[in-house]
């Protein structure tokens, strides 16, 4: 039967089986092979994408169920062809695969943490990924790359830590003493720096 | 002060593992993402029975349905076919991809169903009516040995592959000498290393070419080889991709049957075919199971605990045939003494064949099971004579001033600095703190145990096992290459001859040769060509590719910088001896002209008339790398087996509730010693990977059959796998004892933390429940083990009581 499906932002059509899995479709029909088949029966999570923001496994839920859903895959996270996202890198520097066959879902897993939060603990990123198994690693690194992605992450729109004043607190001048104003200069801060370009 | 040597810019530095990018991104190239113009697909018809005498097949229902092409009979094959290659010399047990008149068990692959989907061969194999007459079976290896055991290959005669009993140095001597001895018998469950992908193949023959085009999800030596051997064409006929990337093999993707299968329907359907096997038959049939063995040792020592002599008989149930598994009894030969000065051995090796599916190939080839046998007997030496168990291996521990250390088996360790690492690890973990630790949670009420591990990982994989076991086989090489060509703009193009399965080839291919070139490893490609193409390989087995593609690498490189050398010499009027190389550029000390790089490359691909007399033109060099120490076969029972040792220790706290009994692994410190490290990300991992894989094999996985000879455990759900709750976070600590074997002093890794966790862990466990005088002595160590056996002990002492 006919489908459509929004993938990675993308409206495909696709003529499948009802029987037919949403990892096999995506796989074989709307020919993105980054989602993998580990176990076929719900344990492993090498197949799981994004579901409107949220890991599934793909092999547990039939193509023509995800009808009207926002499907994430691993090609939809890199911003263009050898460009990472930067949970992507991070799992690069922190070499958290081997084989890459379970990397996949283990980064959407971890990107779709880090969208809730970017600062997650170490039991909550354990959690996160205990549905994605992983035979190379031992998860230690992917943990280190999932926490070093959050810190990029908290830091990417950090504004500059100037003269002292850290990354949420306003950032007073402290030459300017008095001067300066401490009320309303978190709103001027985002912009500028307090008293503009004055020596 | 005196000089330091030569600083190395690239290995041991943290870089970036360069194949990451494309994984991340979900750009590998696995098997299954392979699809070729009007490729078909095979689904499998697996036998109910362990044992029965195929009767009849009816494969008409299964020819008429949707999309069906062809559906192929074991009768049919065998035809066409040879079988597949067996190591020992056991003609009789012989072995194709499907049954031939007899299953042998369980999930035996039976009949192949050939469809355009493989949904359609799916349904397609529900349609096939199999007759059978069932079988006596045998399911336990100790059972089967037996002469009244029903037999898995009457024409064999028995049931036992492999018998053979080795005796290195004086071992009644040392017995009768010895005032104390002891012995028990331990138990290695079968599991294996089960890796996210199952195996797949593609196949492509072309009868216009006469030429078989093979993708595989692949790590098997000589597999070109075995193909054409089975399939009676010759091996240039045979073309193997290597180009693709393997999703995890850590030893078991072995795939000749799977292979021989596919290529033989492609050749009489004329069209590509692929199997990916899905999870069941994996887990079933597919090359999944690794060593399953019963381990009787008697040791004999002094009251200081001086270990003098061991006999260990390792009985090894390796399933419905002979594959590669037998030779996991022969590689710990190399390591049978571990760690320590033990003087002499006698070691029986038995491989008895059993109704179950056939085993194939674990990470560390059986070392982990027998590291764990003499584990075992370290902790009980010194449970016999009152002494700390670290304090034990202290005394018996090579010292790191008697390497190359000879043991009785004939292999010489290369080097190795064990009290250092030990003593290095406790002052990490500060060992002292963690003992309080342990006894302030058992006065609390929780069971909480101490257990430590010392072992080798032998590493450079040699084949010496092949010619020990099997006297008919005189194979004394297991060589690497690697090829290296300059183009004639200047650019470097590496090539490395096998697939991987994320060990990182690419990355220590181009840090090395960098390393050797002086010029930056980003800039240099890496090429897998097919294996018409390619310079020998054995495939990464046996821990071997750090010491021999990185070997065949820095070899390779140093004959191009000596040709550049000699180029640039030539110029300048002066002997390649008399010029310097840096940086890609050679120049004359005496004038401090230097020829660049870029000047070297025209000279050598397009100035023949300013090459040194005799010179080839162009910028290409091979290396053929043979085995460090490999020098020649097996002499009365004793061989040098592998060129290095790694060594690890390992020290672990766990803790347990009583009754519920899910170990719980509060602190992990290793630590490791594998000579100088190429790259540390992928050291790191292999460490941190190998201990999961130990934590399951201690704790978790196993293949389990009932008495029916069915397969309990065939999914992920019985299966158990260690998921980010079960592996603790590990603490590693370093150590760099460099091997005098290898070019940069490195050791292997790649089995690193998986030959020593199920012992430490099994020990925690032990020490954990010692108080209540009871022990674990079969792996896995189940929750429901440990819980049942602590609920034992009360009921007794509530009986006693009463």
């Amino acid at each position: 039967m006919e489908v459509t499906l929004k993938v990675n932002g993308r409206l495909c059509s696709a003529d499948v089986e009802p029987r037919k899995t949403l990892l096999d479709a995506i796989r074989e029909d709307l020919a993105l092979p980054g989602s993998h088949a580990g176990c076929e029966h719900g344990v492993c999570g090498a197949c799981t994408v994004l579901l409107d923001g949220e890991p599934v496994r793909s092999c547990l839920m039939f193509a023509v169920q995800a009808d009207g859903y926002e499907i994430t895959t691993i090609e939809g996270l890199a911003p263009a062809p050898g460009e990472l996202n930067v949970v992507q890198d991070a799992f690069c520097e922190t070499h958290g695969l081997q084989c890459g066959y379970c990397t996949p879902g283990m980064i959407l897993t971890g990107h779709a943490l880090l969208q809730r939060t970017t600062e997650p603990t170490r039991e909550e990123i354990v959690e996160a990924i205990s549905g994605n198994i992983c035979r190379c690693t031992g998860y230690g690194q992917i943990v280190e790359a999932i926490e070093f992605a959050g810190e990029r992450l908290r830091k990417a729109n950090a504004p500059r830590d100037l003269k002292g004043a850290g990354a949420n607190q306003p950032q007073v001048d402290p030459s300017a003493e008095t001067d300066a104003p401490q009320e309303g200069v978190l709103k001027a801060a985002e912009a500028d720096t307090p008293h503009g370009d004055r020596p | 002060m005196s000089p330091e040597p030569a600083a190395l810019k690239f290995v041991s530095s943290n870089r970036r593992v360069r194949e990451d990018r494309r994984f991340v991104a979900g750009h590998g190239r696995y098997v299954a993402d392979i699809v070729l113009d009007g490729m078909l697909h095979v689904a499998l018809v697996p036998s109910q029975h362990p044992a029965a005498k195929i009767l009849a097949i009816d494969t008409s229902a299964a020819l008429k349905m949707p999309g069906v092409v062809h559906v192929l009979t074991g009768d049919d094959l065998v035809k066409a076919v040879d079988p597949l290659m067996n190591g020992l010399d056991t003609p009789k047990v012989r072995r194709f991809p499907l049954a031939v008149g007899q299953v042998r068990y369980a999930g035996e692959w039976v009949v192949a169903v050939v469809a355009e989907t493989r949904a359609q061969a799916e349904d397609a194999a529900e349609k096939v009516r199999v007759t059978y007459e069932p079988l006596p079976y045998v399911i336990d290896g100790e059972e089967a040995a037996t002469d009244a055991s029903p037999k898995v290959h009457p024409e064999h005669g028995t049931n036992v592959l492999l018998d053979k009993t080795f005796v290195w140095g004086d071992v009644e001597k040392h017995f009768a000498e010895s005032p104390r001895h002891l012995s028990f018998r331990v138990v290695w469950g079968r599991n294996s290393t089960v890796p996210i992908e199952t195996f797949g193949v593609v196949a492509r023959w072309d009868a216009w070419r006469e030429m078989l085009d093979v993708w595989a999800s692949i790590q098997m030596p000589k597999y070109p080889d075995q193909i054409a051997r089975a399939l009676r064409i010759p091996a240039n006929n045979v073309r193997v991709h290597q180009d693709v990337d393997v999703g995890g093999s850590y030893g078991v993707k072995r795939g000749i049957k799977q292979t021989v299968l596919v290529s033989h329907l492609s050749r009489i359907l004329n069209r590509p075919v692929r199997l990916i096997e899905d999870r069941l038959e994996n887990m079933r049939a597919g090359d999944a199971h690794g060593p399953e063995r019963t381990f009787d040792v008697e040791i004999a020592f002094n009251d200081e605990g001086i270990v003098k002599s061991m006999k260990m008989k390792a009985l090894d149930n390796v399933g419905a045939y002979a594959g590669r598994s037998p030779f996991q009894l022969g590689k710990p030969v190399g390591a049978i003494v571990g760690p320590y000065k033990i003087e002499s051995v006698q070691y029986r090796a038995m491989a008895v064949l059993s109704n179950k599916a056939a085993q194939e190939a674990v990470r560390g080839f059986g070392q982990s099971p027998t590291n764990y046998a003499i584990e075992a007997a370290i902790d009980k030496v010194a449970a016999a004579v009152g002494v700390d168990r670290i304090e034990i291996r202290r005394r018996n521990f090579i010292r790191s001033h008697e390497f190359p250390y000879l043991i009785p088996s004939g292999t010489h360790y290369d080097s190795g600095d064990y009290h250092t690492v030990v003593s290095k690890v406790l002052a990490s973990a500060d060992y002292e703190v963690l003992v309080k630790e342990r006894d302030a949670l058992r006065a609390s009420g929780v069971m909480a145990g101490i257990g430590v591990a010392a072992c080798l990982e032998p590493s450079g994989g040699n084949s010496s096992f092949e010619p020990l076991l099997n006297e008919k086989n005189t194979t004394s090489t297991w060589m690497d290459s690697c090829r290296i060509n300059i183009d004639g703009l200047g650019f470097v193009t590496v090539t490395i001859h096998t697939t991987s399965a994320g060990q990182g080839h690419e990355t220590l291919a181009a840090t090395v040769v960098g390393e050797v070139l002086e010029i930056d490893p980003d800039l240099i490609r890496i090429v897998r060509p097919d294996s018409l193409a390619c310079l020998p390989s054995n495939s990464p087995v046996g821990s071997r590719m750090a010491i021999m593609l990185g070997g065949a690498c820095y070899h390779a490189a140093e004959k191009l910088k000596a040709k550049l050398k000699r180029i640039g010499a030539h110029q300048f009027g002066l002997s390649a001896d008399d010029v310097v190389y840096a940086q890609g550029g050679v120049s004359d000390p005496g004038s401090n002209k230097t020829l660049s790089w870029a000047e070297l490359v025209n000279i050598g691909h397009r100035q023949f008339h300013a090459l040194p007399a005799g010179m080839e033109p162009g910028l290409e060099t091979t290396h053929v790398m043979q085995v460090p120490t490999g020098t020649k076969l097996p002499e009365n029972g004793r061989v040098q087996m592998y060129p290095c040792h790694s060594f690890e220790f390992h020290l672990v706290l766990l803790t347990f509730d009583p009754e519920i009994a899910k170990p719980e692994i509060r602190k992990y410190v290793i630590g490791h010693d594998c000579g100088v490290v190429i790259n540390p990300h992928i050291v790191k991992g292999m460490t941190l990977g190998g201990i999961a894989h130990g934590i399951g094999a201690a704790l978790l996985e196993e293949f389990s059959y009932d008495s029916e000879g069915q397969l309990l455990t065939q999914s992920f759900m019985d299966y158990l796998l260690p998921s980010s709750h079960e592996v603790p976070n590990v603490e590693i600590v370093h150590h760099c004892t460099p091997s005098p074997f290898t070019v940069f002093g490195q050791k292997g890794s790649g089995e690193s933390g998986y030959l020593g966790s199920p012992a430490a862990i099994s020990g925690a466990i032990n020490d954990a429940v010692s108080p209540l005088g009871i022990s674990f002595s079969r792996l896995p160590i189940r929750i429901a083990a440990i819980s049942d056996a602590i609920a034992a002990v009360k009921n007794k002492q509530a009986e006693d009581y009463a």
